[in-house]
């Protein structure tokens, strides 16, 4: 259903992705690795139109390079940032409810959805989302997107930083709703989550894929491992 | 001395919300495009002039709905196919853009309506007096002007707090671009903020127009003076902006009516000051006279010692 073509992309006139060529099929989880500032998170912000995209990026055969980020989300993607972006001065409740694309929500996921996914998050119903933990931030900033009814969600390193009963959480969390229907982009650096969850698995390396496979291929890669992952 | 004291703060309370009305606006739109609208003030004469010709025509009331909606329309116009566009060549290049735009503004006031004030009055209906106070009387329009702004800050404060529009906007003054992903078009909030601020700057000119004097210099005479409030409430902050114009409005409203000066406060302590003194001039200086500058002063002293404003997140 996604497909990115020869996409690039430029901050000034640093070129940060040099061709980036993936796709994630329907129902897929698909796991994008590679170490710090490779560009995977230039990728999910190509793909959103946040950083112009050079190149295609195609979404059940509609091209998005070119089109707004609110279109692209209105299309059936959604985002998860790296660094979780939950609305200040807001509540939690409030985050939510900025999540669905109009006043009457007709999605799948409505607020008590997340409140069962999370029930940490439904304690924290009334509490600024500048307050809340790591953790339940990143909960937050992900059940947020979700109630946009997304068929696709691109989750950019959602276990970074998070004790590691947190990181099962978030984990158990993405199988959830991938068995309810919405396919997976995972940006990981860590191998545990992404390795255990995905059909699929990139490794990107300099602004480019330098490997694809199923998580058991790279497992016996250890070339691909040492090359571009491994610190 | 109380008496002074009180009409002080009634007339700085006056004064102060008018300044609101101005700089609610200008600090909405910095917070959320970052773009400091030097031509605010400008939409702020275009509302008292478009205001008087629409009374001429039809009278005060429609033309106190009307011309705020015209200059709201000018102000989306401005920010969609001005701004949107400039946006792109950076921030500099945005101030140049309202930079210029105030000149553009002040010509087109001068080709049209000339450069002699026009004769833009207080309604009939409001022009008697609304109370005696101390023995002196309290024009009705004075408590009409409060009344529209503290019902515009009513208004204003409900919208941003406990609608959705009010919830994106707000999300959108942290992360635009993440309520942008999440299927928001933010663009468009943007003009429909920037209509709004210049809308409430249009609907100030309207309702001082007339108290005041509409003519071409009105604009350079509250701009600087609305850039303080901004800055001195904390760019960005809605709250601080209130604060700055109500301490602003008063403190400016009480100088002018201060006989006092520097000699007379020696006087307190004990020191007699005579007029060959050394400095005399400046030490019997009436604070009345230097009330037009202590805006300023407030300006100068906030930098230095709280460069973020009173309220302001980030640094000017
Ligand atoms: N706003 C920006 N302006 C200029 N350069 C940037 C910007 N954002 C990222 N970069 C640069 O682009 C490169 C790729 O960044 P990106 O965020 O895509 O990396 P990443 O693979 O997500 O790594 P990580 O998230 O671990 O930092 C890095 O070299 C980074 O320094
Ligand atoms: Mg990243």
């Amino acid at each position: 259903m996604l497909e990115v073509k020869d996409l690039h992309a430029y901050y000034g006139k640093s070129h940060i992705l040099q061709g980036v060529d993936m796709h994630v099929g329907k129902g897929e989880i698909v796991s994008l690795l590679g170490r710090n500032g490779v560009g995977r998170s230039t990728t999910c912000k190509a793909i959103m139109g946040l950083v112009p995209p050079i190149g295609s990026v195609r979404y059940n055969g509609v091209e998005l390079a070119g089109k707004e980020p609110h279109q692209i989300a209105r299309l059936g993607l959604g985002y998860v940032p790296e660094d979780r972006q939950v609305f200040p001065g807001l509540t939690t409740r409030q985050n939510l409810e900025l999540g669905m694309k109009s006043a009457r929500s007709n999605g799948r996921w409505t607020i008590e959805d997340a409140y069962e996914l999370f029930p940490r998050l439904k304690e924290r119903a009334d509490t600024p989302a500048e307050v809340l933990s790591g953790g339940e931030q990143q909960m937050l900033s992900m059940c947020r997107t979700l109630m946009g009814d997304p068929e696709l969600i691109i989750v950019d390193e959602p276990t970074e930083g998070l004790a590691p009963m947190i990181v099962e959480q978030v984990g158990r969390f993405l199988l959830e709703i991938a068995q309810r229907g919405v396919s997976i982009l995972l940006v990981e650096q860590k191998l545990t989550i992404a390795l255990r969850i995905s059909q699929r698995v990139y490794v990107m390396g300099h602004g480019k894929i330098v490997f694809e496979g199923t998580p058991a291929e790279l497992q016996a890669n250890a070339q691909v491992r040492k090359e571009w992952l491994e610190v | 001395m109380f008496e002074l004291f009180v009409f002080s703060i009634i007339n700085g309370l006056v004064y102060g919300m008018l300044l609101f009305m101005l700089s609610s606006g200008l600090t909405l739109i910095f917070s959320m495009m970052g773009v400091l609208n030097f031509a605010h003030a400008s939409f702020y004469m275009l509302g008292a002039y478009a205001a008087y010709q629409i009374s001429v025509y039809v009278g005060f009331w429609p033309a106190l709905i009307i011309a705020p909606l015209i200059i709201a329309f000018l102000g989306a116009l401005t920010e969609r196919y001005g701004l949107r566009h400039v946006h792109q060549y950076g921030h500099v290049a945005e101030l140049l853009f309202t930079f210029g735009l105030v000149y553009v503004i002040d010509e087109i006031v001068h080709l049209i309506w000339g450069r002699l004030p026009v004769d833009y009055r207080i309604p009939p209906s409001l022009d008697f007096s609304l109370f005696t106070l101390f023995g002196a009387s309290f024009p009705a329009y004075r408590g009409f002007m409060l009344l529209v702004s503290v019902v515009m800050f009513v208004v204003l404060y409900l919208v941003l707090t406990k609608t959705r529009v009010g919830m994106i906007v707000r999300a959108s003054l942290s992360h635009p671009d993440m309520v942008r992903a999440l299927g928001h078009n933010v663009p468009m909030v943007f003009t429909m903020v920037f209509a709004l601020g210049t809308g409430l700057a249009g609907l100030a000119g309207v309702i001082a127009g007339n108290y005041f004097i509409t003519e071409p210099g009105m604009a350079w005479a509250m701009g600087p003076i609305v850039f303080v409030v901004v800055v001195f409430g904390g760019l960005g902050s809605i709250v601080g902006a209130l604060w700055a114009s109500l301490i602003i409005g008063i403190i400016q409203t009480a100088a002018v009516a201060m006989p006092y000066s520097l000699a007379d406060l020696f006087a307190v302590f004990g020191l007699q000051l005579t007029r060959d003194a050394p400095l005399a001039d400046f030490w019997f200086l009436e604070l009345a006279r230097i009330a037009p500058i202590l805006p300023y002063l407030l300006l100068v002293l906030i930098l230095v010692f709280r460069p973020r404003g009173l309220m302001g997140t980030r640094e000017t």
